[in-house]
Order: C-alpha cells, then sequence, then structure tokens
C-alpha cells in the first residue's frame, strides 16, 4: 500500500517537529517520507501478535540515585552557550499562556 | 621512522620506556593533519595548543612515574558528538557550530585520566544520521584509501583518522552500524560494546536505547585496550550496566579453537557484493583452519531490523533533538517574530535534510493514532530479533558476517537514494537492536583496493569471544596501511 | 433555567515532594536563589546529559498510595511527554503515561448527606517545569530552571466530585495525608500543591458524560470554588444556547474572576508518549513495599483516637489539634518537653488561632519552637509570670521564636514575689482611693476590682494577681 502524505499531514508534524519546510524541500521531505513508510509497511508482514514490546533490551532495573544535594552554583557555565541571556537567565521571545 | 604508523600500544610502549615523547607524537601528528586533513577532511575541529599542553604534563607524569598505563601520552582524536569541556562540540551541525560543552563525557574522561591526548574532533555524519559522512555541515571526508569514495559513516571521521594515521587511535559511537561500517571502508578495527558497557553520559544522543561509544584503531589489541579504559559502571547513566568483568586483553590469544561460529545464511544472500562475500567467507575458512567450527544457519527476521531500527531511531531522535531550540545553546535564527516561530525558523535552519527527515518522520510515528501501528509494532519486532539472536547463541559462540554488503561507494552516489542508504546497514542494525556486541576487523580489498571488514557478533557481554576470534585471525596477516598514510611527511 | 444540571468534576493535583533534590539530578529543591544557580547540565537539557532517578521519590509516591488506598503497581516506568515550551528545557517532560507507580485508590470525605468515597485513577511521578519570568522593561520572557526537574506527583482523581465544596473537602483530605506523610508542605499559594480541575456538566439524572474543559492556575481554595461556580455557569450557558462545550485548557485569571481557552494554532496537544530509553524500569518488591507501609507514620484518624485516649483532651480540640500536621507537630513536641499536654492544648487552641487569624497565616508557616512553648509553660505553672504577661511573651514567641527565659529577663516581667514591696504598694494604693477603700467596706464588692486594677498597675502588671487580691483584703 502506498502512503499517500498530506499537506496538511506535513503541517501538522510541522508543528509538533517545530520544523518549517517550504518548497522544494518541503515535496522532498513529503516524497522522502511516504516512501520509508512504505517500506516501514514490511513490518505488516510479520506476525507480532502476543510479543511483549521491548523497550529496554536488557532486564535492568532500579537504578537510583540517593537524595543528596551534588553540586553548588553553576550557572555561569550553564548560561555560558546561550543565544541570548539577561541578569543571569535565558531569553526568549515574550511568552504568555 | 613515523610514530603515527605505529598502534596506540606500540606507541604507549615507547613512550613509557622514554625512546620518544608524547610532545614528539602530537607535533607529528598534527604536522601531518595540517598537512593532509585539508583533502580528507576527517577532522572538525583539531586543538594544536591544547593537545601540546597536555602531551607535555603527560611526558611529566610519565617521568614522574604517576601515568604508567599503555595509553600514557598517547594522541587520539574523539568523534565530534563526544561532549569535550572548553573543546567545540558540533555534532558535525550548524546548529551546534559553537557550542562548547562545560563537562566532558564520561568515556572521554576515562582516556583522559589514563593519560590519553586529544588532538582535536572528527566529522560524522550530521548528529550520527548518515552511513557516509556526507550529512556533515562542515563537508564530507574523504576516504584515506580513495578519495573519491566516502568513509563510511556516521564515525567517518574517527576511521578515515585512524587509517590515515592523523592520530594513534580515535573513538567512534554506534547507532545502527556507526562504528564497524567506516571500520570496514577504512580497513580498520572497531569495536561497538554491549549495550550499557561503555558510559552513554556526555554523548550527545541520536538513538539513546542504540548508542554506544567505542574504539577505532589498527589493530585488535588497541582496540581491547582501549575498551578496558572507557568501560565503566557509570552513576551518571542508568543505563550503564555493572559487567561481571572489565578484562578485555588477557585472552586475546587464547585461539578460537573448539569455538562455534555461526554463519547466518542470510546474511550471505541477495544484495551482498561478490567480492565482499570471497573475502569474509575466506576468513572465515582461516578461523577453521585454527579450530574453529563453522555452522551456516538461517538467523531469520533479518528484513524486518532496518525499519524497525527507523522507526525507534527516528522516533528517539524526534524527541531527543527536541532540545535543540534555539533557547539554551545552539543556532538561534536572526529573525524571528514570536517564540513559535523563532523554534521553527532556529531549528529549520540549523539542521540538515537527513536530520529534518528523521525528525519528521519520527514525530509522525509517534503521532496520535499511529503510536501502535509504528513504535509498539516497532518495539515487538526488536523482541523477535532478540529472540533470534538468543536462539542462535544457545548453538554459537559468536556469528560472523559481513560488516556491510559493499565496499566504500562513491561520493553523493548513496545520498540520491536514502533508502538504498539505509540498506548498507543490514548486517550491523539488529546487533544494535539486541543491544549486542560487534567488531569489524579488515579481512582483505576488492579489485579497487577498496578494503572489506568482517564482522563477529558476540552474545551481550561477550566481547572476551569475538575479540579473541578477531585477535586469532588477524594474527594471519599483515596489517595494510593506506598508500596516502605511508606517503613521507617532508 | 429550565432544567436541572449536574457538576461532574475530576482533579489533577500536582504536589511537589520534600526531597533536597531533583528528582533526576542532585540540584538543590531549596526555594528562591538567583536565576538558574540550582541547576547543572541534567535539569537544564544539556546535550550528553542524562536522568538518574532520586530513590526518595519513588517512596514518598508509594507511601501517598498506601495511604490513598491505591495499588502500588511493584512494575513502573518513565515516559515521556513531548510538547515544546521554554521552560521545559529538554522540550519533553520525563513523566509516567504507560506503567504509573498507583492506581486505583480512593479517599473518603465528609459530605451533608454522609461519607463518600472519591476514586483515585492513579497517581504518577514526574519532573517539574522550570519558570518564566515575564521582562517588564523589555517586550522578552526569562527562563529560570531552578525549579526544573523538581519531583512531582500527579494524582488523578475520578470524575467523582459533584461541588465546590466536594473538590474541597477532598484537596483538605489529600493535603492532610500528604502533610502527615512529610511528602510535600501542600501550600497553595507557593505552588507546592496544584489542582487542575476537570469539568462538565450534564442534565440531572443522564447517565453520559458531558464534554469537559481542564481549568489551570488554581492557587487558593477560594480560586478553586469561584472557578468552579463561573465554568459551571459558563457550561450551562453553552448548552442552554444550543451551543457545544469546546473540550480544550483554560486558564483561570483570578483577578477577572473568569477564564479563558490557552489555544494556539502551534500548540497541537499531541504529546507523543514512548518509553524514556534513558532510565530503567522501577521494581518495587514485596520487602521494600512493607518497609515504606512500616515506615508510614501515624496518620490523622489515629492520632485523634490517641489523642482523646492518651492526653484525655476532649473531640472538638482533638479535631483541630490534628487538622494540620504542624500544629500536631507542635502539640507532640511542646507535650514530650514539658508533659502538660492540656496546657500544651490550650496555647494552641486559643493564643495560636487567634494569632494565625490575625495574621491571615496557616498553619504551615507557624514558625515557633515548641522548646519555647514549653518555657513559656514552665514560667507560667512556676508563678514566674503571669498570665497576662504570659500572653504578651508568647506573642514574641510566635512572631520571633523568642526564648521567653531570657525575654522575661531582659525586659524584666517576673513577677514580684517580695511581699513587703508588694505591701507597700497596696497600702499607698488604699491611701490614694480612699473612696474605693470606703466602699469595699461598706460592702461593694466590685471595688476590690478596682483597686486591684490600680495594684497591678502600679506594679507595672508584674505582681501575682492571687496575692494583691489577697494582701488588699487582708489590709482593708
Amino acid at each position: 500500500m502506498a502512503n499517500i502524505i498530506s499537506d496538511e499531514t506535513m503541517d501538522y508534524v510541522g508543528i509538533l517537529a517545530k520544523l518549517s519546510l517550504s518548497g522544494e524541500e518541503r515535496e522532498q521531505a513529503k516524497k522522502d517520507m511516504e516512501r520509508m513508510l512504505d517500506y516501514i509497511d514490511l513490518l505488516n508482514r510479520l506476525d507480532t501478535e502476543g510479543v511483549e514490546p521491548m523497550s529496554h533490551v536488557f532486564p535492568v532495573h532500579n537504578v537510583f540515585r540517593e537524595d543528596v544535594v551534588e553540586h553548588g552554583d553553576e550557572s555561569e557555565q550553564i548560561l555560558a552557550n546561550a543565544p541570548e541571556a539577561k541578569e543571569g537567565a535565558f531569553k526568549v521571545p515574550k511568552t504568555v499562556e | 621512522m613515523s610514530l603515527m604508523s605505529l598502534t596506540a600500544l606500540e606507541l604507549g610502549r615507547k613512550i613509557q620506556n622514554k625512546e620518544t615523547s608524547s610532545v614528539e607524537a602530537v607535533k607529528e601528528a598534527l604536522t601531518k593533519i595540517r598537512r593532509m586533513d585539508k583533502e580528507l577532511n576527517c577532522y572538525v575541529t583539531v586543538e594544536e595548543e591544547s593537545a601540546l599542553q597536555k602531551a607535555e604534563e603527560a611526558d611529566e607524569k610519565i617521568r614522574a612515574g604517576i601515568w604508567k598505563g599503555p595509553l600514557a601520552g598517547v594522541p587520539m582524536a574523539v568523534k565530534d558528538n563526544l561532549c569535550t569541556k572548553g573543546i567545540r562540540t558540533t555534532c558535525s551541525s550548524k546548529m551546534l557550530e559553537s557550542f562548547v560543552p562545560a563537562y566532558t563525557a564520561e568515556a572521554v574522561e576515562n582516556l583522559e585520566r589514563a593519560g590519553a591526548v586529544i588532538l582535536g574532533k572528527t566529522n560524522m555524519d550530521e548528529f550520527a544520521m548518515g552511513s557516509t559522512t556526507e550529512t556533515s555541515y562542515f563537508g564530507p571526508t574523504k576516504n584515506p584509501w580513495n578519495a573519491e569514495h566516502v568513509p563510511g559513516g556516521s564515525s567517518g571521521g574517527s576511521c578515515g583518522a585512524v587509517a590515515a594515521e592523523l592520530c594513534s587511535f580515535a573513538l567512534g559511537s554506534d547507532t545502527g552500524g556507526s562504528i564497524r561500517q567506516p571500520s570496514s571502508f577504512c580497513g580498520v578495527t572497531g569495536i561497538k560494546p554491549t549495550y550499557g558497557t561503555v558510559s552513554r553520559y556526555g554523548l550527545i544522543a541520536y538513538g539513546s536505547s542504540l548508542d554506544q561509544i567505542g574504539p577505532v584503531a589498527k589493530d585488535v589489541s588497541d582496540c581491547a585496550s582501549i575498551l578496558e579504559v572507557i568501560a565503566s559502571r557509570d552513576k551518571k547513566d542508568s543505563t550503564s550496566v555493572k559487567r561481571s568483568s572489565y578484562d578485555f586483553t588477557s585472552g586475546l590469544n587464547r585461539g578460537v579453537k573448539g569455538l562455534r561460529i555461526g554463519i547466518p545464511k542470510d546474511y550471505f544472500g541477495e544484495g551482498l557484493n561478490e567480492e565482499v562475500r570471497a573475502h569474509v567467507l575466506g576468513a572465515a575458512h582461516v578461523l577453521e583452519e585454527q579450530g574453529a567450527v563453522l555452522e551456516e544457519f538461517d538467523l531469520s527476521l533479518v528484513e524486518y531490523a532496518i525499519p524497525a531500527y527507523y522507526i525507534i531511531a527516528s522516533a528517539e531522535a524526534s524527541s531527543n533533538l527536541a532540545r535543540f531550540d534555539g533557547v539554551k545553546y545552539g543556532y538561534r535564527t536572526e529573525d524571528y517574530e514570536g517564540l513559535h516561530n523563532m523554534y521553527k525558523k532556529s531549528r529549520s535552519e540549523g539542521f540538515g535534510a537527513e536530520v529534518k527527515r528523521r525528525i519528521m518522520l519520527g514525530s509522525f510515528v509517534l503521532s496520535s493514532g499511529y503510536y501502535d501501528a509504528y513504535y509498539i509494532k516497532a518495539l515487538k519486532t526488536k523482541a523477535l530479533i532478540k529472540q533470534a539472536f538468543d536462539r542462535a547463541f544457545e548453538r554459537y559462540d559468536m556469528i560472523l558476517a559481513p560488516a556491510a554488503p559493499s565496499t566504500a561507494p562513491k561520493l553523493s552516489e548513496s545520498l540520491q537514494d536514502p533508502i538504498q542508504m539505509y540498506l548498507g546497514d543490514i548486517y550491523t542494525i539488529a546487533v544494535n537492536l539486541a543491544g549486542l556486541p560487534g567488531i569489524s576487523v579488515p579481512c582483505g580489498r576488492d579489485q579497487k583496493g577498496l578494503p572489506i571488514g568482517l564482522q563477529l557478533i558476540g552474545d551481550c557481554f561477550q566481547e572476551e569471544k569475538i575479540l579473541r576470534a578477531a585477535y586469532a585471525y588477524e594474527q594471519t596477516r599483515a596489517y595494510e596501511r593506506c598508500p596516502l598514510a605511508k606517503t613521507e611527511l617532508f | 433555567m429550565s432544567r436541572q444540571y449536574e457538576t461532574v468534576i475530576g482533579l489533577e493535583v500536582h504536589v511537589e515532594l520534600a526531597t533536597k533534590t531533583k528528582i533526576f539530578c542532585g540540584c538543590s529543591t531549596e526555594f528562591g536563589g538567583a536565576p538558574n544557580t540550582h541547576t547543572c547540565p541534567v535539569c537544564t537539557g544539556m546535550p550528553g546529559s542524562l536522568p538518574v532517578l532520586n530513590r526518595q521519590v519513588v517512596e514518598y509516591a508509594a507511601a501517598v498510595g498506601l495511604a490513598a488506598n491505591c495499588t502500588v503497581n511493584q512494575r513502573c516506568k518513565f515516559d515521556r511527554k513531548n510538547y515544546f515550551y521554554p521552560d521545559n528545557p529538554q522540550n519533553y517532560q520525563i513523566s509516567q503515561l504507560y506503567e504509573p507507580i498507583c492506581r486505583n485508590g480512593y479517599l473518603e470525605i465528609d459530605t451533608p448527606s454522609g461519607p463518600k468515597k472519591i476514586g483515585i485513577h492513579e497517581i504518577h511521578m514526574e519532573e517539574d517545569a522550570g519558570k518564566l519570568i515575564h521582562d517588564e522593561w523589555e517586550d522578552c520572557s526569562l527562563v529560570d530552571f531552578n525549579r526544573s526537574g523538581v519531583p512531582l506527583i500527579e494524582i488523578v482523581s475520578e470524575p467523582d466530585m459533584r461541588s465546590a465544596e466536594e473538590v474541597i473537602a477532598y484537596l483538605d483530605k489529600l493535603r492532610l495525608i500528604i502533610q502527615y506523610l512529610g511528602a510535600s508542605d501542600c501550600k497553595l499559594q507557593e505552588g507546592s500543591m496544584r489542582a487542575d480541575v476537570n469539568l462538565s456538566v450534564r442534565e440531572a439524572g443522564s447517565e453520559t458524560l458531558g464534554t469537559r474543559t481542564e481549568m489551570k492556575n488554581l492557587n487558593s481554595f477560594k480560586a478553586i470554588t469561584r472557578a468552579i461556580e463561573g465554568e459551571r455557569e459558563r457550561q450551562i450557558e453553552l448548552l442552554e444556547m444550543g451551543k457545544k462545550v469546546v473540550q480544550e485548557t483554560r486558564r483561570w485569571d483570578d483577578n477577572k474572576e473568569a477564564s479563558h481557552a490557552m489555544r494556539s494554532k502551534e500548540d497541537a496537544q499531541d504529546y507523543r508518549y514512548f518509553p524514556e530509553p534513558d532510565l530503567p524500569p522501577i521494581v518495587i518488591s514485596d520487602e521494600w513495599l512493607s518497609s515504606i507501609r512500616a515506615r508510614q507514620p501515624e496518620l490523622r484518624t489515629q492520632k485523634l483516637i490517641r489523642y482523646k485516649k492518651e492526653f484525655d483532651i476532649p473531640e472538638y480540640d482533638a479535631q483541630i489539634l490534628t487538622s494540620a500536621k504542624k500544629l500536631a507537630d507542635l502539640f507532640e513536641a511542646t507535650t514530650a518537653l514539658c508533659k502538660k499536654p492540656k496546657k500544651v492544648s490550650n496555647w494552641l487552641m486559643v493564643e495560636t488561632m487567634r494569632l494565625m487569624k490575625e495574621k491571615g497565616m496557616e498553619a504551615e508557616d507557624l514558625s515557633f519552637s515548641p522548646e519555647n512553648l514549653a518555657k513559656l509553660i514552665e514560667l507560667t505553672e512556676s508563678g514566674t509570670i503571669n498570665s497576662s504577661v504570659a500572653k504578651e511573651v508568647f506573642e514574641e514567641i510566635f512572631l520571633k521564636d523568642v526564648d521567653p527565659e531570657a525575654y522575661v529577663e531582659e525586659q524584666g516581667l517576673k513577677t514580684v514575689n517580695d511581699e513587703g514591696a508588694l505591701l507597700e504598694v497596696v497600702r499607698k494604693v488604699i491611701e490614694e482611693n480612699p473612696k474605693s477603700a470606703a466602699d469595699y467596706r461598706g460592702g461593694k464588692e466590685k471595688a476590690l476590682g478596682f483597686l486591684v486594677g490600680q495594684t497591678m498597675k502600679a506594679m507595672k502588671g508584674k505582681a501575682d494577681p492571687g496575692a494583691v487580691n489577697r494582701m488588699l483584703k487582708e489590709q482593708l
């Protein structure tokens, strides 16, 4: 089955992924995605009925840290790469809910 | 004699014996980089000054008898997705063109503690997404064996630098074959350890459940020694595992007598280049002559590994790369109107095409209504693939396979068709899904003179076995230096 | 309005846990501090950083689950919730969707028609976001990640509540349990407890649920009550006009006493949850669970019974003393020091309550130490100070936690027990007030009160009123 990605889907995924593609790049991405999905559809041939999905490959569990403060003020380093900072904080365009 | 032609262990011994020094070695490496890397483009960043300074410190500590390890003073290259404090770490992306981390990745720190000296950061496919090192924002790396060909990827810069002798060894990362495939294309040895063996702390994540750091070097002994240094249970990485043994070197020369090696018929079928098949099977027979027991078998599910991988890796990547938004670090677009426009423009301008393609795909497969059909299906497929390997390892000590279906393609050939490019990872990807260790060692060259890699895949935590077999095989042939590396410096 | 409507309410309550460090890194959770001074690569989403779970978060979450009659899932794991927002450093929040730590609990609340069970659908663990500060001078916002990664539990109720009163009763009960467990201080104003209200209306008698809205930014019981009333009216009005309620998130503005939709076309509300690959699952063994259960402190109901029995405190007083963990703690600690439960109860019930009301404080805000209250009680009992001085000293303790012994000494407030000195004053007062003296002698009992007052005034309040009384009578 050939997958068709609509313009609406491209817009929607663009909102989710915070990417805006336009023109040729967008058409190419759309085509690539359709082809990838066609290829991925190969999995439909595989019977996975009753198989437990595996997110972690090893049965490791309960990896914890104790509730102990480990570091002090690192704000200078944390802010060192900020494109824009002000008064020790990261600066972003005005954001109101 | 060139110090860079030595293996890391040979050089380390000479430095310990005061036959040479770390400073001498670093100077030679830097000279070679200056001479050759304009053409090859293995490095994104070379840190001449700090490398020389560290080399001096290393020499002092070695003289004082503080550093006695085999890698003390040895110059290394680090893939540019491993954070290095004070040295910019770009992931070969415009997004991180000027990002300077505040901390060093655990694996790199382990090496620095052992006295190894960082020369610089190596080129890669942008955010490790690619198989050719052509998706780098800083231009492609060229294969030292033939500059018209790619070095493979995504650790192409690290493998190219080792082959061209622009460092003594390098670190790479492997999410779907990114150490083993370029090692194969560049005629060097690279190992992807069992998931959890090397801390991922400081590795800029692509597919978190698949990523693993590993060494790239001239031979198996080097790889084993480097692995011994970088492997650790790190409390900063919850997925790092406490292994029962961290000894990867003492059993190297135990030989292969009695080892059962499975040869998956489905890895030697359609799509495999004839010359590659012949050399890999030739290597198998060498191991057989040394006493290993070969048996063909059906691994099954081979064709499902790539689609499952692309769902899982893209989904994880879409989330892992969400943090690059122009707020805390990295690229921020010049002009924008409001927050969301800033996000979209920064990310659309900062990421390259392949990265965007995978983020889009990953966001789509996780989106409402598709999660079960794609993501859960992929996780179930992964479970079945793991079971198939488990069954194989009930009968065999290891699996023998090619590292890649062909030798290195020409530059810009692969990018035309992404699916064709993805298919190039068919023998490496399942190993990541199952968390297994895999090593690639050179096993000959094709008629064009391009290297071919033999891949040995072990059961989880069985690095010792595949290293032993790779070492046994390696002893039967001489290391082939690439012609470029042999050219005189002056 | 011709038709009768029923309001259906469910709550999502976020509670900040009282851990010393954040959920996935060793940064302090302490309040305040300059922006980004409690941050590290992990809680600012630096590339290459990885989360490691704070064990105490699991313990608190399980403890709350047990106290709220939940099943603690012995296997749970984390998922990523993906959405872009500047206060969310990774642009995903580590939370639990598929396998949360607790499920299927309930709390019993009192309603006018008797006790009622409010179902708890689940409790899950997650990380808090940072804070956005809106710059007053420039057209921009500033991001501070000090709160980013502070551990939260989200307690999701079933839609079992039918009125604002039931909501408040449920929240009160929940808050008290969590405070008693020491898992959080649950201050609504400061945001360590936050409630989102899911509300729908339906015609009375209808079995199907109406379309619900989610209301955020409710930071007091008053705001919650108003928001519920406002939203109920808004929805009924829509339905009466033949319009539909839109499923959406609304933000309550307490100043305007109105809510507005938080909609944006750039906001798809599609969180693309998937299992967090950086964190292995959590397995809570029977042993671990029973050790959490064994460490469970005494909750309110048990305390209430014990206070009545052990300290012979009346029901009403015991109710008040246990109405806040802080009060109960103060009561027990002070009683342990001075061994006078009735006196302690009296100070807490009368003077403490009066001052709290006067200052608009909650029990959690009380900052005086049991040691100082105990000392004050000793001073009064021993007659070192009289009761009116004691009240004055208590106010100082309440406000500044002063040491009453030192304070009484410094201020010279000790009751004067020097009989000779007192006698002198008494004689003088009688002399200066001959009319009152005559009145008393003439049988006017009231006149004695005036003379006592005059004596106390002359003694600057430092006399024992009993002694003054006795001595006046003797001298008259």
